[in-house]
């Protein structure tokens, strides 16, 4: 695998004295400042590793950076290293890029989710870099024994620019290493960046093309068992009994053992324990209400007359506002559960051995797996290491720790190295999905057509916290409230891609264009009179950039012709989610008497975008996430039992089903934002208000092409 | 159990294996070839693809008794160096997201432009619709198998 070895077991030196070895520098991440402190190692990386981040520059020159958060294909194992290389002033060619393992003292965040990590890092890493560009420049000019102001760098090297005079990194590095660490450097501006907003390419690259194990799937270990487990068959059950004879005095298998509601089969290959687990004879019974789709339609009712809501924001006297009205526009919106289906299935590798616990995989949230190890074992976090392998992708899903549990409780019980592997089938049934959710927005205009009241209630499946009460158009309405409703389901539920704002988005941007066109207004002038209107006149808190938002729609508008296209219906819809803006338009023309949706115009505002491929990639890559799940995603259940098992029930997007996607981004100085989840929300509206131009039907719920009359779009 | 000789990317391997075996497991498991990959083991997303005597193959649906003397060729064994055309555009274009469905959608490529080295757009989307990609890299692949056709030799 392509990351260190466990720090544990790791020795290290924190010396600044060196005999043969480079420079190795350790930043802390912990502090704003990036206190930093020099190492020097004899060469070896395994030597250095114990720092909370650090680069490491070899004799040849060859720079070592290494990239902390798990990569799940968010492209942030190519983005950090991206960021320190610019500071550092490297030449990106020669730098080589490794997967830290989880030290959180160190790293401090060290997660993959909420599209949060080059927000969090980037100033940290820009001064981890530019340290060391600063050592190793007056290594240079101490050389030469000339002002540091003579001398600048480029591409590795140290220049004395009067005389022509030039020094390798990998010749100054332990001479830097003996230096003391600057406290205050210079960072680029960012008209200076000659890497980043460059074109990267995925640093694994050589490994995923060459088939080399990189996945917590690929992991294994002389004398490793796998196991598979049944879990119970619908939500709401629990276990009775097990008969496991059958299964047992199959070949190859090692142990049967029960946890939980859990039955775990182990053995010696894959196959043979999925073969096994098929002869399990188990009982379950009743333990709490087994739900089935259409008893979410009913407490859906229910819910949204509820007079037991938690109210989210109120501003002004909305019921007034509403009484006055002279038009009021009433929807509904709704989304079923679905399945984060990363298409690696989930897997991990756990060894609870007497005194300490090797857990190695998939995980977004190492920490979190860390220390509920050892809250289920009983003993300290600092007992358990965890090594992060890259994702086939995650979505939310490897959030969770539960599958990271199981390996634990089963290594532990059969005290082996174990390796805990879900079909698809267990996958896509085995819970924690996207919540059910329904929307109810209410909204009031004037004569002149101006939206003087608004009202949503959102009621989800153990989503209580299921709207985003600061959004736009909050700020732009002098009367409105927002509350939710919850139920308590016993179907798992978690964060998906762009957790609530992934269905929540498509509602609010349909509505607003439902609301838009009973107003008689073009609806993206519409939202432009409302977002002035938050301007001048704010109503309560506004948390988003309503500039920044103005210029996403702008960008969105100017390149994709809006409203100037024959023969082309376009539907719009803009969204601010994790500190980044996105607008989109869709585009439908009808073929044969049919919708056919032929293009996405996308237009971002993340602020500095680090590197240009990886970032088109997420914004094209959410968007045709949204856009299939919107389409075709619907997880059902009967009596407590998903009735979608894979992928030939439950439909995910394909290559012939994609629109073109055009990218724009919105240049700017601006610190970069999140990217991961912000182009998923928009989609769903985008696509939904174009449909409605071209066929004049409203699709207010999910999954689309399940809707009547959107049978075979595409 | 019973063993079986398999010739896998030009070498001899024995597997002691249940004939029912899906060779997706044999590779994995037992050859410790784990570039193949599993995503659904019903032939419904092509993470698995393999050639077998040339043809793009989902391996999670054959069984390990059903190969006899054909030649598998997994992307391990696509080119020495990695530097198969298809491999090459894939770099070039920056396919990869999360990157686990690659491989499949490597080796499903590959065996077509043997087939069609001139393919048009629909052609290609016909060819790799098997495959599924969760991220959406599929602009990307469509791109990528594009400019396969151009370095083929
Ligand atoms: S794993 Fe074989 S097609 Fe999905
Ligand atoms: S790149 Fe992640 S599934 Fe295709």
């Amino acid at each position: 695998m392509s990351t260190l070895p466990n720090p544990s077991r790791r020795n290290f030196l924190k010396l600044a004295i060196a005999t043969s070895g480079g420079l190795f520098l350790g930043f802390n991440w912990n502090t704003a400042s990036a206190d930093t402190q020099a190492i020097l190692t004899e060469g070896t990386l395994a030597g250095a590793i114990d720092f909370n981040s650090y680069l490491s520059i070899a004799p040849n020159g060859i720079v070592t950076i290494f990239s902390p958060n798990p990569e799940v294909g968010q492209g942030i194992k190519t983005a950090f290293p991206m960021i320190v290389a610019e500071e550092l002033d490297v030449d990106w060619k020669n730098v080589n890029v490794m997967q830290a393992p989880l030290d959180t003292q160190k790293f401090e965040r060290q997660v993959a989710g909420g599209s949060g990590s080059i927000r969090h890092s980037w100033q940290r890493l820009r001064k981890a870099g530019a340290t060391a560009r600063q050592m190793l420049l007056e290594a240079g000019a101490k050389q030469w024994k000339v002002p540091v102001a003579e001398c600048k760098t480029e591409k590795g090297m140290v220049i004395h620019t009067t005389s022509g005079r030039k020094l390798s990194y990998g010749e100054l590095a332990s001479e830097a290493a003996k230096l003391s660490v600057p406290s205050d450097v210079k960072l680029k501006e960012v008209k200076d960046f000659q890497l980043i907003g460059q074109v990267a390419k995925n640093v694994d690259n050589p490994k995923i093309l060459t088939g080399q194990p990189l996945y917590g799937i690929d992991f294994y270990r002389e004398g490793m068992l796998f196991a598979m487990i049944k879990r119970p068959s619908a939500f709401g059950l629990k276990l009775k009994s097990v008969d496991s004879t059958a299964a047992k005095s199959m070949s190859g298998i090692t142990d049967v053992i029960t946890f939980k509601n859990n039955v775990a089969v182990v053995g010696k290959s894959t196959w043979q324990v999925k073969k096994a687990i098929d002869l399990l004879k188990i009982e379950y019974e009743k333990e709490s209400d087994l739900e089935s789709t259409t008893d979410h339609n009913r407490i859906f009712e229910e819910l949204l007359n509820s007079t037991n809501t938690t109210v989210r924001r109120k501003d002004g006297d909305v019921e007034m506002a509403f009484k006055n009205a002279a038009k009021v526009i009433k929807s509904e919106y709704q989304c079923p559960f679905i399945s984060h289906s990363p298409l690696e299935p989930m897997n991990f590798f756990a060894h609870v051995k007497p005194d300490s616990v090797e857990l190695i995989g998939s995980t977004q949230t190492p920490e979190a797996a860390r220390n509920e190890t050892a809250k289920l074992l009983n003993i300290a976090p600092e007992k358990v290491s965890v090594e992060m392998t890259r994702m086939g992708g995650g979505f939310g899903r490897r959030l969770k720790t539960d599958y990271v549990l199981e390996a634990v409780e089963v290594s532990n019980l059969v005290k082996a190295p174990v390796k805990v592997i879900w079909t698809r089938e267990d996958d896509m049934t085995g819970g924690s999905y996207r919540p059910a959710v329904r929307y109810r927005f209410e909204a009031a205009l004037d004569k002149q057509g101006n939206l003087v009241g608004y009202k949503l209630r959102g009621v989800g499946m153990n989503s209580g916290n299921c709207t985003r009460e600061d959004n736009f158009p909050s700020g732009a309405v002098e009367n409105l409230l927002i509350d939710t409703v919850e139920h308590k389901s016993p179907i798992t539920t978690g964060p998906w891609r762009a957790p609530i704002t992934n269905f929540l988005a498509f509602a609010e941007q349909a509505f607003m264009d439902e609301v838009a066109s009973a107003a008689k207004k073009d609806p993206v002038q519409f939202r432009l009179e409302l977002l002035d209107k938050a301007k001048k006149s704010p109503t309560g808190a506004i948390k988003y950039d309503i500039d920044r938002m103005k210029s996403v729609i702008q960008l969105a508008v100017d390149k994709s012709g809006w409203g100037k296209k024959k023969g082309v219906s376009q539907g719009f819809s803009v969204y601010f989610s994790h500190f980044s803006y996105v607008a989109q338009v869709g585009e439908v023309v009808m073929q044969k008497g049919k919708p056919v949706l032929t293009k996405i115009y996308a237009a971002a505002d993340c602020g500095v975008v680090i590197n240009k491929s990886g970032a088109r990639q997420q914004i094209m890559g959410g968007i045709v996430d949204g856009l299939g799940h919107a389409m075709y995603a619907n997880l059902t259940f009967k009596d407590g039992a998903p009735q979608q098992s894979n992928f030939n029930t439950y439909r995910l997007i394909r290559m012939n089903e994609i629109p073109e996607v055009e990218v724009h981004f919105v240049e700017n100085t601006i610190d970069p934002t999140g990217l991961g989840e912000p182009a998923l929300p928009p989609t769903g509206a985008a696509v939904a208000n174009a449909l409605f131009k071209a066929t004049g039907k409203r699709l207010r719920n999910q999954p689309f092409a399940e809707q009547e009359g959107m049978k075979g779009i595409s | 159990m019973a063993l079986f000789k398999l010739l896998v990317n030009g070498r001899n391997y024995e597997a002691d294996v249940d004939p029912e075996t899906p060779l997706l497991w044999v590779l994995r498991d037992h050859l410790g070839l784990v570039g193949t990959k599993y995503g659904c083991g019903i032939a419904q997303c092509g993470a698995c693809t393999i050639h077998l005597d040339g043809e793009a193959t989902r391996s999670c649906v054959l069984p390990v008794s059903a190969i006899g003397t054909a030649k598998v060729t997994t992307i391990e064994g696509l080119s020495s160096t990695g530097d198969h055309p298809v491999q090459l555009a894939w770099d070039e274009v920056d396919v990869p997201q999360c990157g686990y469905c690659q491989a499949g959608q490597i080796m499903t490529a590959a065996s077509f432009l043997k087939h069609n080295t001139k393919p048009t757009e629909e052609e290609i989307e016909v060819a790799m619709s098997g495959n599924l990609c969760r991220c959406g890299t599929y602009h990307r692949i469509r791109e990528a198998v594009k400019l396969a056709s151009t370095k083929l030799k």
